[in-house]
């Protein structure tokens, strides 16, 4: 039950995070490696504006709904700017291009973190509350994982909504689908570009703010781990596909977590070594992904 | 040049790689006679990151696909270098999980490294001919894949890597002489590769995949051969630095490298081995220079101290102005010649 509990919480973080990135590979066709400097940045967003060595707490300080509020800003500003000052610039650049461009940006946003908060980790108490263990029937979990599974529930259908039910979630897919053809129908391609790097900046933060409440640490490198398991995610999904990516981040964390509970003791800090080993094994065997989207192949 | 008849082709293919090796040689010659100007350790640093960025070259530049995991093959080749080269007594302590006849030989460099260059071209090899089938987006995080599953093997096996601490005490056999020697002779393979017939195979399924395969190119072979000297190349750079530091650790090789290498190579442009040098020597000038004022210097009565992350923003910041500004970097397709008379 436990078990059940700490795959379910782990796998909807990287549910989460590998959303953000299949957002932007299916409307945008950009392999996002910043995304974990948004969540980075979306941690950093809580002691703003303070920059000194010990961690005050800024907007963190805040009553809950303008924290949460904070942080989302903070993220999807960051995430517009990038797309103004790198994507759009390189729009209709080769993917290798785009690629790199992203990675630069991800080491840009890192050292900028660095250069200005310091390479320390600081301690940081947020929502302190929420990490108080509950049991019930036998296993034992903290409040702060049922609001976690909630949450991306929640986050999960109401994106799913949008993405089904309204004007700009018509857009996006079918910008998804085929950008030229979409634009060609009136399809306004920087609005539907900006929203969906929004939204991907959106469930950065929420992102940010689990991490925040679950480790109490604040590191310039925080996101990296989550970016690539998210990537994991969006790899096993099929890159673009939508409800790949969430199906893939549910079963990256189960797989984390039972390789964690079931390796034998000697084997497991080497989890990471089989978990990449298994994507590069799928990635050569099924370069399309498991459940992949029919856009995409690629065409001659 | 055609009063020597058949030797003209000979000369021509040599035009470009000896006017690079004689542009790396400039800074080479200026260190040696000022050495107090410009320290010859700075010099040498940069040209074993230029034999790494030529390796990533070979793979990246030539076939146009971006791999993300060349430095685990410097990687490969540091260890492995630890591993023949340590004193006895040092591994045992150190590294006690080693093979008994590794743990018992200390061999000399001259034979260290050609092994070490094999062990990691035959990892090289084998993982060539599984990613020479993919290309685009999904080649690109494979090879991050296993980037990160070698970071992870050699973090954590620590009877035989020495975990996450460096391993030191290599010998220190390399200087300016030797780091240009070897990044001389790696410009040759590299652009004798390049003008090969397998060379020129994968520069046309690079800039048109449909037209080259119609043309009855064998694409996966040629990037298989390509990857294969590109981690042979990047094994090479691997071993120069730990004879060059004495010192080989994980973290030398993750991601910070493989942001450096790839950076050189892209803002001098990935599209020709000119645009490889021209960008690691801009690049590692304004790194070591940077690193340096970071570390505090003193420029006359002027003393600066750069908070530690600007080397990194500035270079990152550079190379996203060249991408976007310039997207094939700035030598484009362009190989250093002659300047020739136009005639009719």
């Amino acid at each position: 039950m436990q078990t059940i509990v700490n795959a379910i919480s782990l796998g909807s973080i990287f549910a989460l995070v590998s959303l953000g990135i299949g957002l932007l590979f299916g409307v945008l066709r950009v392999v996002n490696f910043a995304h974990g400097d948004f969540i980075t940045i979306g941690c950093y967003a809580l002691i703003l504006p303070s920059a000194g060595a010990a961690a005050t707490m800024g907007v963190g300080a805040l009553p809950w709904p303008l924290v949460i509020l904070g942080v989302a800003g903070a993220v999807v500003i960051v995430a517009l700017a990038s797309e103004a000052l790198v994507f759009r610039p390189l729009r209709g650049a080769d993917s290798a291009t785009v690629m790199i461009a992203s990675f630069s940006l991800s080491y840009v946003l890192q050292n900028s973190l660095l250069l200005v908060f310091g390479s320390r980790p600081k301690g940081i108490n947020l929502w302190p509350n929420l990490n108080v263990p509950i049991k019930l029937g036998g296993a034992e979990f903290s409040s702060l994982q049922l609001i976690v599974i909630g949450a991306t529930l929640a986050l999960l259908a109401a994106l799913g909504a949008l993405i089904r039910f309204t004007r700009i979630g018509l857009e996006m897919r079918a910008a998804a689908e085929n950008f030229r053809m979409a634009r060609l129908v009136g399809v306004r391609a920087n609005r539907v570009i900006g929203s969906a790097v929004a939204l991907s900046g959106l469930l950065a933060s929420a992102v940010s703010l689990m991490i925040v409440v679950q480790t109490g640490v604040l590191s310039y490198q925080i996101g990296l781990p989550y970016m690539i398991y998210g990537f994991v995610a969006a790899v096993l999904g099929g890159m673009g596909s939508l409800l790949g990516a969430a199906v893939g981040g549910f079963a990256v964390g189960a797989m984390t977590v039972l390789a964690q509970t079931f390796l034998p003791e000697p084997a497991r800090p080497f989890r990471d070594a089989v978990v990449f080993s298994i994507v590069f094994a799928i990635l050569i065997a099924l370069p399309n992904g498991i459940l992949p989207s029919h856009r995409a192949r690629e065409r001659v | 040049l055609t009063i020597f008849g058949f030797g003209s082709n000979v000369l021509t293919r040599l035009e470009t790689p000896a006017l690079l090796v004689g542009l790396v040689a400039i800074p080479v010659a200026l260190s040696a006679m000022a050495p107090g100007v410009l320290p010859p350790r700075m010099v040498a640093q940069g040209l074993i990151w230029l034999v790494m960025v030529v390796g990533l070259y070979v793979f990246t530049g030539l076939s146009g696909v971006v791999s993300f995991g060349q430095n685990a093959f410097s990687l490969l080749g540091a260890y492995c270098t630890a591993w023949l080269t340590l004193n006895p007594f040092v591994k045992g302590s150190s590294m006690p999980g080693l093979w008994p006849l590794l743990l018992e030989t200390s061999l000399p460099p001259a034979m260290s490294a050609p092994l070490s260059v094999l062990f990691a071209a035959a990892i090289g090899a084998v993982l060539g001919l599984a990613l020479a089938r993919i290309s685009g987006e999904a080649a690109t995080i494979a090879t991050f894949s296993f980037l990160i599953v070698i970071d992870s093997v050699f973090s954590n096996w620590s009877s035989v890597t020495g975990g996450a601490s460096s391993i030191v005490g290599i010998p220190l056999v390399v200087g300016l002489g030797a780091s240009f020697a070897v990044a001389a002779v790696s410009i040759l393979i590299a652009y004798a590769f390049q003008t090969s017939s397998v060379g020129v195979m994968l520069q046309a399924s690079r800039d048109d995949a449909v037209a080259a395969r119609a043309s009855g190119v064998k694409v996966a072979l040629c990037r298989f051969w390509a990857f294969g000297l590109s981690s042979a190349l990047m094994a090479l750079g691997g071993i120069l630095q730990a004879h060059f530091l004495g010192v080989v650790s994980v973290d030398m090789f993750y991601l910070g490298a493989t942001f450096m290498t790839l950076a050189m190579l892209i803002v001098g442009g990935r599209g020709s081995l000119t645009g490889a040098v021209v960008g690691t020597m801009l690049v590692s000038a304004l790194t070591l220079s940077l690193r340096a004022l970071e570390r505090g210097a003193a420029i006359g009565a002027l003393s600066i101290r750069l908070p530690s992350g600007t080397q990194e923003v500035l270079v990152g910041a550079l190379m996203l102005a060249v991408l976007i500004g310039r997207r094939r970097g700035l030598c484009g397709l362009w190989e250093m010649k002659l300047p020739r008379r136009t005639t009719g």
